[in-house]
C-alpha cells in the first residue's frame, strides 16, 4: 500500500545512509541516515549546517532559512556564516530535483552501502533572462564586428568595419564617444581587467589603446605585426594590478607581448608556422596560443620560453577557452556585488590585486587550469596544459566546424558553438557530453554566459539570438530583431544587459 | 642653320630691328593657325607621317597637363577600406551565399544519382596497352609472346606472392613496386607520406585496376590514421581516397591529392 506523502510519517519510509561529498571527492561530515523521501530543501538545510560547522566549529550552527533564488544585496564578506549557499545535489551524476526516492527509482540502490551525494554550490545571485531589445544603437557605418563590455559592466565598446571603435553610454543607451584612428576593420577588442583601458586591433596589424572615460587614444600606436591581428588578451589583474602587458596574436604566426606603458613590444613569440587564431593569458604565468597549424603552444609568460606543444587536432584550431577565463576577465569585480548603476572597482592597487587573487584561487580550486580547444575538424579537446601534453578527453559530436568554446563562469560546463547550427554542452571537469541545444537555423557564431552560469545567449548567422537555460537545457527566450547576421555577442558581467552587433550595422541591447 | 656667328655678331653690333620683337610675338601667335592650316591641307604619305608625329606629341602634352592639374587639386583618400567587413573568425573562410548553398545541395543530390564525382584531375590521357605492357618473348627460340611486363609503377598488396614463373602472364618488376605515396591535403596545403592501401580505379582500363598499375589520374586508397581525422560518431578514419597527380614512372615517386 502506498501512502500519500503528506500522511505517511517519516519513520515508515525507507531510510538510507548518505555521505556528502564535494566535487573534488572530499567528504563532508560523517555518514548519517535520512528517509528516502527527503527533498533537496531539507538536504540543503543539513548540508549548510554541516558546512557552517566546518567553517566555524566553535560557534553553534544557526538554523539557516532556505533562501533560494533571492539575490543577496549584502556582500558575502560581511556575513560569512549566516548566508546559506544554494546547493545542487547529484547522485550518480543525476540531479536530485524532487526527492531522493524519485532520483533513485531508475537505479539499483544498495541499502546496506553508504550512498555518496555530491553537492555543488550554485551562484548565490541569480541573473534574470534578458527578454526584450531595449534599444537599437545605430552609428556605425559598416558591420559591427566585435562587442565587449568592460569588466565591471560600466562601459560598452564596439569595433566595426568602418574602422572606428565606439563607446556607448549604458544608462541612456546612446553613443558616447567615437574613437577614430584605425585605418582598416577593427577585428578584435579587449578590455584591461581593471576596466581603464581598451585595446583594439585592426586588419592593418595595428593596435590602439583607448581611454573609455574620454574616448581618446592612450599612448602610441603599437605596430609590429605584419598581418592582421586575430586576438588580444591582457595580463591578468592578480599578476600585475597595473594592467601593463598585452598579448596579441596575428595571422603572421607570431604572438607579441606589448608594454602598454612604454608603447613598445616586449617579446615576440614565434614558433607557429601558420596564423595564430587565439591567445589566452592564463592565471598561472603561462600563455596559451592556438594556431591554424593544428597545434596549441604553451609559453612561460615571464621569459617567453616555449614550454609545451599540444598536438592532436586534425585541422585548424579555431578557438580556446580556459576554465578561469571569466574570473580573469572580471579581475577584482565580483558579480554578486553588482549594483544597478555599475561603478568602477575602487581601492588601491594592492587591494585590487588581493581581491583578484582571492577570486582566482576560489574559482580555480586545487587543480590546475583546464583548457578546451575547438577546431575545424569538428572535435574539441580538453587539456590540462600545465601538467600534461596529452589531452584529457576528445569531445566529438559536432557535424561542422566549431567556432567558439566557452567555460561557464563556475567552470562546470563547457558550451561549444558550431556551424552545424547547434550548441553542445559538455561537463567542465571530465568533458563528457551533456546535451545539444538546437534551435538556430544557421551557423552559430558566438556565445556568452551569464555571470551566474545559469543562462547562455547565442548569436547566429540567421540573425537571431537565443537565450538558453543551462539547467533545463532548453530554449528560454528567442530574441529576433537583427536584420542580418549577428557577428558578436556579449553579456555584461553584472548580468543586466546583453549586447549584440552584426552585419546590419546596428548594435542591439 | 647659319654656320658661323655672323648673325649674332650683327645683333651685338647693331641691335635688333625696331619692330623685331613685335613681329616675333605675332608670328608665334599665328603658329597654331599655320599648323592647323597645314595639317588640313596635307595629303598622302607626308600627311600620314605628320599626323602620327602630331598624335604622339599631343599625348605627351595631355599627360603633362594632367600632372599639373593633379598637383593643384586635393587627392581623395586612395586607401578606402573595402566593404564587406567580417569578423576575424570568418576572414580565412570563403563565405557562401545562401542561394549558393541551396543550389549546391541540389547539385550534390543529382551527382549522387548519376554516380559522378568531382576529382582534381578529371581528364587523363588514356594509356594504350603497348605503352603500359611490354611484350616479353619466351620459349627456346623466343617465338612465344604471351608474357607481358608492366612498365609503369604499380602497387601490390602486402601478402602478394608471385605465381609460378612458368605460368605468370603479367610481370610486375620489384623495382616499380611502391608502398607509399606523398599525399597533399588540399585545404591544409600540407603533404604527408602515407602508405597505400590499394588501387581503387585506374581511368585507362579496368585491367590496370586489377593489376594495380598506378598512372596519372588513378584513384588510390591511402591510410590516413596519421592525420587523426574523426567521423561524427567518434570513430577514427583510417582510409581515404586520393588521386595521383604526377607520372610516377618518370619521377620515381607517387604524388597525390587527398579527396576530401
Amino acid at each position: 500500500p502506498r501512502f500519500p506523502q503528506s500522511m505517511a510519517p517519516d519513520e515508515d519510509a525507507q531510510r538510507l545512509l548518505i555521505q556528502f561529498r564535494d566535487e573534488a571527492g572530499e567528504s563532508l561530515g560523517s555518514p548519517f541516515d535520512v528517509p528516502v523521501t527527503i527533498t533537496p530543501d531539507k538536504l540543503q538545510l543539513v548540508c549548510n549546517a554541516l558546512l557552517q560547522k566546518v567553517r566555524d566549529p566553535r560557534a553553534p550552527p544557526a538554523p539557516p532559512e532556505p533562501t533560494r533564488g533571492l539575490p543577496l544585496a549584502a556582500s558575502p564578506a560581511l556575513f560569512p556564516q549566516e548566508e546559506p549557499v544554494p546547493l545542487a545535489f547529484f547522485v550518480h551524476d543525476a540531479e536530485i530535483v524532487s526527492s531522493l526516492e524519485k532520483t533513485l527509482s531508475g537505479q539499483s540502490v544498495e541499502t546496506e552501502k553508504v550512498l555518496d551525494i555530491i553537492y555543488q554550490p550554485q551562484a548565490v545571485f541569480r541573473v534574470r533572462a534578458v527578454t526584450r531589445c531595449t534599444s537599437s544603437l545605430e552609428g556605425h557605418t559598416e558591420a559591427v564586428i566585435s562587442v565587449a563590455f568592460s569588466p565591471t559592466g560600466k562601459y560598452l565598446a564596439s569595433g566595426s568595419g568602418d574602422t572606428t571603435v565606439r563607446f556607448w553610454d549604458l544608462s541612456t543607451e546612446t553613443p558616447q564617444f567615437t574613437a577614430k584612428g584605425h585605418r582598416h576593420w577593427v577585428l578584435s577588442i579587449a578590455w584591461s581587467p581593471d576596466g581603464k583601458k581598451l585595446a583594439s586591433g585592426c586588419k592593418n596589424s595595428q593596435i590602439f589603446l583607448w581611454d573609455p572615460a574620454t574616448g581618446n587614444q592612450i599612448g602610441r600606436v603599437l605596430s609590429g605585426h605584419s598581418k592582421w591581428i586575430t586576438c588580444l588578451c591582457w595580463e591578468p589583474l592578480h599578476i600585475n594590478p597595473e594592467c601593463r602587458y598585452l598579448a596579441s596574436a596575428s595571422k603572421d604566426g607570431s604572438v607579441r607581448i606589448w608594454d602598454t606603458l612604454m608603447g613598445k613590444c616586449e617579446k615576440i613569440l614565434t614558433s607557429h608556422t601558420q596564423s595564430v587564431t587565439c591567445v589566452k593569458w592564463g592565471g598561472d604565468g603561462l600563455l596559451y596560443s592556438s594556431s591554424q597549424d593544428r597545434t596549441i603552444k604553451v609559453w612561460r609568460s615571464k621569459d617567453g620560453v616555449l614550454c609545451r606543444t599540444l598536438q592532436g587536432h586534425a585541422h585548424w584550431v579555431n578557438t580556446m577557452a580556459l576554465s578561469t577565463d571569466y574570473v580573469l576577465r572580471t579581475g577584482a569585480f565580483e558579480p554578486a556585488e553588482a549594483t544597478i548603476n555599475p561603478q568602477d572597482v575602487s581601492g588601491s592597487l594592492a587591494e585590487l590585486k588581493d581581491k583578484a587573487q582571492q577570486r582566482y584561487d576560489q574559482v580555480r580550486g586545487q587543480e590546475p587550469e583546464r583548457l578546451v580547444s575547438g577546431s575545424d575538424d569538428f572535435t574539441l579537446f580538453l587539456w590540462r596544459p600545465a601538467e600534461d601534453k596529452k589531452p584529457l578527453e576528445r569531445m566529438t559530436g559536432h557535424q561542422a566546424l566549431i567556432n567558439q568554446v566557452l567555460f561557464s563562469p563556475d567552470t562546470r560546463l563547457i558550451a561549444s558553438a558550431s556551424f552545424d547550427k547547434s550548441i553542445k554542452l559538455w561537463d567542465g571537469r571530465t568533458g563528457k557530453y551533456l546535451t545539444s541545444l538546437r534551435g538556430h537555423v544557421s551557423a552559430v557564431y558566438q556565445i556568452a554566459w551569464s555571470a551566474d552560469s545559469r543562462l547562455l545567449v547565442s548569436g547566429s548567422s540567421d540573425s537571431t539570438l537565443k537565450v538558453w537555460d543551462a539547467k533545463m537545457k532548453k530554449l528560454a527566450i528567442d530574441l529576433p530583431g537583427h536584420a542580418d547576421e549577428v557577428y558578436a555577442t556579449d553579456w555584461s558581467p553584472d548580468g543586466q544587459r546583453v549586447a549584440s552587433g552584426g552585419k546590419d550595422k546596428c548594435l542591439r541591447m | 642653320q647659319p654656320q658661323n656667328e655672323h648673325i649674332e655678331l650683327h645683333r651685338r653690333r647693331y641691335g635688333y630691328r625696331l619692330d623685331y620683337h613685335e613681329k616675333r610675338r605675332k608670328k608665334e601667335g599665328r603658329e597654331a593657325h599655320e599648323r592647323s592650316r597645314k595639317a588640313k591641307k596635307m595629303i598622302g604619305l607626308k600627311a600620314k607621317l605628320y599626323h602620327k608625329q602630331r598624335h604622339a606629341e599631343k599625348i605627351q602634352m595631355k599627360k603633362t597637363i594632367k600632372m599639373h592639374e593633379k598637383r593643384n587639386t586635393k587627392k581623395k583618400d586612395d586607401e578606402k577600406t573595402p566593404k564587406g567587413a567580417v569578423p576575424a573568425y570568418l576572414l580565412d573562410r570563403e563565405g557562401q551565399s545562401r542561394a549558393k548553398v541551396l543550389s549546391n545541395m541540389i547539385k550534390q543530390k543529382r551527382k549522387e544519382k548519376a554516380g559522378k564525382w568531382e576529382v582534381p584531375v578529371p581528364k587523363v590521357r588514356a594509356q594504350g596497352e603497348t605503352e603500359v605492357l611490354k611484350v616479353i618473348r619466351t620459349g627456346k627460340r623466343k617465338k612465344k609472346a604471351w608474357k607481358r611486363m608492366v612498365t609503369k609503377v604499380c602497387f601490390v598488396g602486402d601478402g602478394f606472392t608471385r605465381k609460378p614463373p612458368k605460368y605468370e602472364r603479367f610481370i610486375r618488376p620489384m623495382g616499380l613496386r611502391f608502398k607509399k605515396a606523398h599525399v597533399t591535403h588540399p585545404e591544409l596545403k600540407a603533404t604527408f607520406c602515407l602508405p597505400i592501401l590499394g588501387v581503387k580505379k585506374n581511368p585507362s582500363s579496368p585491367l590496370y585496376t586489377t593489376l594495380g598499375v598506378i598512372t596519372k589520374g588513378t584513384v588510390i586508397e591511402v591510410n590516413v590514421s596519421e592525420l587523426g581525422l574523426v567521423t561524427q560518431g567518434g570513430k577514427v578514419i583510417w582510409g581515404k581516397y586520393a588521386q595521383v597527380t604526377n607520372n610516377p614512372e618518370n619521377d620515381g615517386c607517387i604524388n597525390a591529392v587527398l579527396l576530401v
